[in-house]
């Protein structure tokens, strides 16, 4: 009775009970592997939570004060308020610890969960017509959020992350022609910048770029919602129908399920595993530096590159075009770039492909396409694991100087190889399959108007 | 009386399922079995759940116990876990199990998108001179941007790179280690290494933080053009703290105790593991960085402490487009 | 009556007895490296030693006990080859061993073994003496790390002598920092610093290594993505068959 009240009220004010019909009873194609959006969407919500905690106890400002806390070490130290603030998180504020972890570690785990999502939808072709907006829309978050992550773990000013910031402002200056001008632009000045700098960081880690994600999330699900979401091929679910669980009573439990599963993840990581002990490492200072400063997992790559790149300027009289720092820190990222976004386009030029694809490819279906994913990922995990070469040396005793020539054969002949290796994997899968149909898999054929 | 009894019956009998006695209407989702087994899972593990996050707010509470972060995240995680491990099995064995069936969009709506071009083309059917419309609304459209982003240069001093350059070194400015206290000659010892600063600066100038080392005399090579009494008195020198690669402080020292089998004196970053020697004005021997680190030529004064010489020999800190590369 | 000369005697030949035992073992173990006058041997093709490589190692004359107290308590010493980087193992010798060799160095001059107190210094110190002297290669909480060309040990296992000593000797690569640079005083908190981050402040949880964003993002995959993977597998139907 009261729902049909309520339900009533609702569609004489807004007329809404035809669309509160069609969004219970929307389709949703039931794969395990179309729930990795959500895990990072769901991620994006607790970072949005505990951040928002955070701001309520965090000083964005680089004014030096005098810790005096729990925490005796540091006591009586100079550092700045970022930095007290936030060791008083940790130490004074009840539950503050937990929420900064949780938070810290749901960011690590939002790019899991994206990264693991952009190798589904790309090896099974989800990205083709008419689904090249939600593609695109994706990959803008996901650089936003690589972006995103290191101005929330820089805002601290710890030593770790504010020796992460000085490479940050070097990566700057080293675009040819303007890069001086925009590390002056941004920082305010030379390194260190101007004390505003911090409030440039804060304003942009907790209001712009959350907008900016929410509202290519937004766009993302308003596409996928627009065109429904991607199937596997099967009994009934062709190119022309889509077939799968209503949103209500069927999938709303399960998303409901893995909202609080994800939850639960990233709050026992947050009270359970320790997760940048910022009172460890110390305030921030330009004259200091530690072994083993590294950025964040998923900066992996970037640190990497910036290390097996030999070392050379590349001047012009007595210009610095290309200083070091180019190459790896703005040339691969961009390259990155430029590849995701163009993928769809390269991909629809090489297979003269138009076609609305609504069934997904299992990544055998396209061996040329998984072939250079493989490639690809290949190349990005040499150049990520040369950026942990000092930990392979410190602990495997594997010398470094060799080491960083691996990783440079790894991330940029392997991939060659492993792009031909993939491809003949891929065909020789697909001819067995022809022989002897067993999976009772059957995809539409590719070339559907 | 009779209301209060019928409307008690009603919200406390057991759950009936089928059409509502009054109408007869035909079932859009399929009938299925019960399954009361599934619901007092579900009830345990809401149960479950509801005791976890009792339990923090409970510790929450007594902040005074040890450990406290790690019981909160247990207690609050494991109550999501219990109520996740709720809906899973309410979504496996308590929700009616459906397939629908929809059909994609697959056609675009040629009709209305002949009539959206239609439209705006008949809107503008009073133009006569469209092109030149167009062409003014772009120009002012530019120039409107380029108002709106223009205080965006207020950021900073980007204009004018010439902040880059900085370097406040002079001649006679005494070097001082990070509690202020002056450096002495006597004091500098060889395989050792001493972080020093301008005095009454501070710190927190990219230009600085030196790197202070004394290197043997046969070892010394330094560039052309740099007398070793000014840049090398008593084997000492002096080079900027700060990475030309990509800026982090140099916080290593390689320091043989025996030459003979292990690798040469050197100044290593942490970041990326640039070395420079310190013997040959600080080449790069490894690693990234593009160019040497800059070098402070140095005067002993008659107390025996330690004086900047003039200017460093290049520009400090990462390189960029104007940097001063100085002579190799 | 004659007990007790007997142990007169032998108190005071034990120091002697101890020389000897330690000149033994210098020419059974070291000489081959570091010369019969503990001059050290400069030429790869003067001897040749018991084990693989050539000889070649630096003079032991002036180095002090305390340096050969460092070298042998952490096993550094004896090093198989001359080029290899001295590791922390089980110390070859015995510690009576260990005492006679150092008496017999300690007898060619040198400083002798450091006498530090912990216990009077501040962590607090400490911490700013390290990460402006040590941090760079050691870690800020002493989890070591790299230099070009070798490895930078851990510090968990040091004990405090050994601590002091490796800051005024510099072993292998390490430089070495005297009394004008870190001062008695100082040097105690520096000891009581690295003791302390044997066990530090790890109030967040398991502290996976203290190493920072490495072992991290290790978890991060490992842990959390594959948790979260599986309960994806479990929540969401497979390919259906």
């Amino acid at each position: 009775m009261i729902l049909r009240r309520t339900v009533r009220f609702l569609d004489e004010r807004t007329g809404a009970a035809p669309l509160m019909k069609k969004a219970l009873r929307y389709v949703f194609p039931d794969h395990w592997s179309f729930l990795l959006g959500e895990i990072a969407m769901y991620s994006f919500i607790v970072l949005v939570g505990t951040g928002v905690f955070l701001t309520l106890f965090f000083e964005p400002s680089l004014a030096k004060t005098v810790y005096h806390g729990q925490y005796a070490p540091l006591d009586g130290v100079h550092m700045t308020k970022a930095y007290a603030s936030t060791v008083d998180i940790s130490f004074r504020v009840k539950a503050g610890l937990l929420m900064r972890q949780t938070h810290h570690w749901a960011a690590d785990v939002f790019l899991v969960a994206i990264v693991l999502h952009v190798w589904r939808v790309f090896f099974t072709g989800a990205f083709r017509k008419p689904r090249e907006l939600v593609w695109y829309a994706g990959i803008g978050m996901l650089f936003a959020a690589l972006l995103e992550g290191y101005l929330g773990y820089s805002l601290v000013d710890d030593l770790l992350s504010g020796m992460g910031l000085a490479i940050g402002y070097s990566v700057a200056l080293s675009i040819p022609f303007i890069g001086g001008n925009l590390g002056l632009l941004l920082w305010g000045g030379p390194y260190p910048g101007i004390p505003q700098f911090e409030s440039r960081m804060y304003i942009a880690h907790v209001l712009i770029f959350p907008l900016l994600i929410g509202g290519l999330l937004a766009l993302h699900l308003g596409l996928i919602i627009a065109r429904h979401h991607t199937q596997f091929g099967g009994k009934s679910k062709t190119e022309r129908r889509v077939t799968g669980l209503p949103s209500f009573p069927g999938y709303a439990p399960r998303s409901i399920g893995l909202f609080f599963g994800v939850m639960s993840t990233l709050f026992l990581l947050g009270g359970l595993v320790q997760i940048n002990p910022i009172w460890l490492w110390g305030p921030y200072d330009i004259s200091q530096g530690t072994n083993g400063a590294q950025p964040d997992w998923y900066l992996g790559w970037l640190i990497g590159a910036l290390r097996i790149t030999p070392g050379f300027d590349l001047t012009i009289g007595n210009y610095t075009l290309v200083p070091n720092p180019f190459w790896g820190g703005v040339l691969l990222p961009m390259a990155v770039l430029a590849f995701l976004v163009l993928w769809p386009s390269i991909e629809r030029r090489i297979t003269g492909d138009n076609a609305y694809h609504n069934l997904l490819d299992r990544p055998r279906d396209n061996p040329m396409r998984t072939a250079v994913g493989f490639a690809v990922t290949t190349c990005l995990a040499g150049v990520f694991f040369a950026g942990a070469g000092d930990r392979f040396y410190a602990s495997l005793a594997i010398p470094y100087a060799p080491q960083i020539w691996f990783w440079r054969f790894f991330a940029f002949v392997l991939p060659f190889g492993v792009f031909w290796l993939v491809r003949r994997f891929c065909e020789d899968l697909a001819a067995e399959d022809e022989a002897e149909p067993s999976s009772g898999y059957e995809p539409e054929p590719q070339s559907s108007a | 009386m009779k209301w209060l009894w019928s409307l008690l019956a009603l919200l406390l009998g057991r759950g009936r399922r089928g059409a509502p006695a009054h109408v007869e209407r035909q079932r859009l989702i399929p009938e299925q079995p019960p399954s009361p087994r599934g619901e007092n899972i579900v009830l345990a593990l809401l149960a479950l759940a509801a005791l976890c996050f009792a339990a923090f707010v409970a510790v929450y509470v007594l902040d005074r116990l040890p450990d406290h972060t790690q019981l909160l995240g247990l207690a609050l995680g494991l109550g999501f876990a219990f109520a996740a491990a709720a809906c899973i099995v309410v979504s496996r064995l308590l929700v009616p199990v459906e397939e629908i069936s929809e059909p994609y969009a697959n056609e675009p709506n040629v009709a209305q998108v002949e009539e959206v071009e239609q439209l705006v083309g008949e809107s503008g059917s009073r133009l006569t001179r469209k092109r030149l419309l167009k062409v003014a609304a772009l120009g002012t459209g530019g120039a409107m941007g380029a108002a709106i982003i223009a205080p965006i240069a207020s950021l900073g001093p980007a204009i004018d790179p010439d902040a880059l350059r900085r370097d406040g070194w002079r001649r006679g400015m005494r070097l001082v280690d990070s509690k202020g206290r002056p450096l002495s000659a006597d004091h500098i010892e060889s395989k050792s290494f001493y972080t020093a600063f301008p005095q009454d600066v501070s710190h927190d100038e990219l230009w600085a933080p030196l790197v202070v080392v004394r290197v043997d005399a046969e070892r010394l090579d330094l560039p052309h053009g740099r007398d070793p009494r000014l840049w090398a008195p008593e084997g000492i020198v002096a080079y900027s703290k700060i990475c030309t690669h990509a800026g982090c402080a140099i916080a290593l020292y390689r320091a043989p105790l025996n030459e003979a089998t292990s690798a040469r004196p050197a100044l290593v970053c942490p970041c990326h593991y640039s070395t420079f020697d310190p013997a040959t004005g600080a080449q790069v021997l490894f690693g990234p960085a593009g160019r040497p680190l800059p070098q402070l030529p140095l005067l002993i004064d008659e107390r025996r402490e330690l004086r900047a010489g003039g200017h460093f020999s290049n520009d400090v800190g990462p390189s960029w487009w104007g940097v001063r590369r100085g002579r190799a | 009556m004659r007990i007790w000369l007997v142990l007169l005697a032998a108190l005071a030949l034990a120091p002697a007895a101890a020389a000897d035992r330690g000149r033994d073992l210098y020419f059974a173990n070291c000489v081959w490296c570091h010369g019969a006058g503990l001059q050290g041997i400069e030429s790869a093709a003067a001897h040749s030693s018991p084990g693989n490589g050539p000889a070649g190692g630096p003079p032991l004359l002036g180095v002090g006990a305390m340096a050969a107290h460092l070298y042998l308590t952490t096993g550094y010493m004896p090093l198989r080859s001359p080029t290899q980087q001295p590791k922390r193992r089980r110390p070859h010798f015995s510690a009576p061993d260990i005492a006679a060799l150092v008496g017999f160095i300690g007898a060619h001059g040198g400083p002798p073994v450091p006498h530090v107190h912990p216990e009077r210094g501040s962590v607090k110190t400490g911490l700013t003496i390290f990460t402006e002297h040590c941090a760079g290669c050691h870690q800020m909480v002493g989890e070591g790390g790299i230099v070009s060309g070798a490895s930078v040990p851990a510090l968990k296992a040091a004990t405090a002598t050994q601590i002091a000593e490796a800051v005024r000797v510099g072993p292998y690569v390490m430089p070495r920092f005297d009394k004008h640079d870190i001062s008695p005083r100082e040097l105690d908190s520096l000891v009581r610093y690295v003791l302390y981050t044997d066990h530090p402040d790890n109030r967040g949880g398991w502290s996976i290594g203290l190493l920072g964003p490495f072992p991290e993002g290790m978890v991060a995959w490992l842990i959390a993505g594959i948790a979260l993977l599986a309960l994806a597998r479990v929540i969401g139907e497979g390919l259906k068959r």
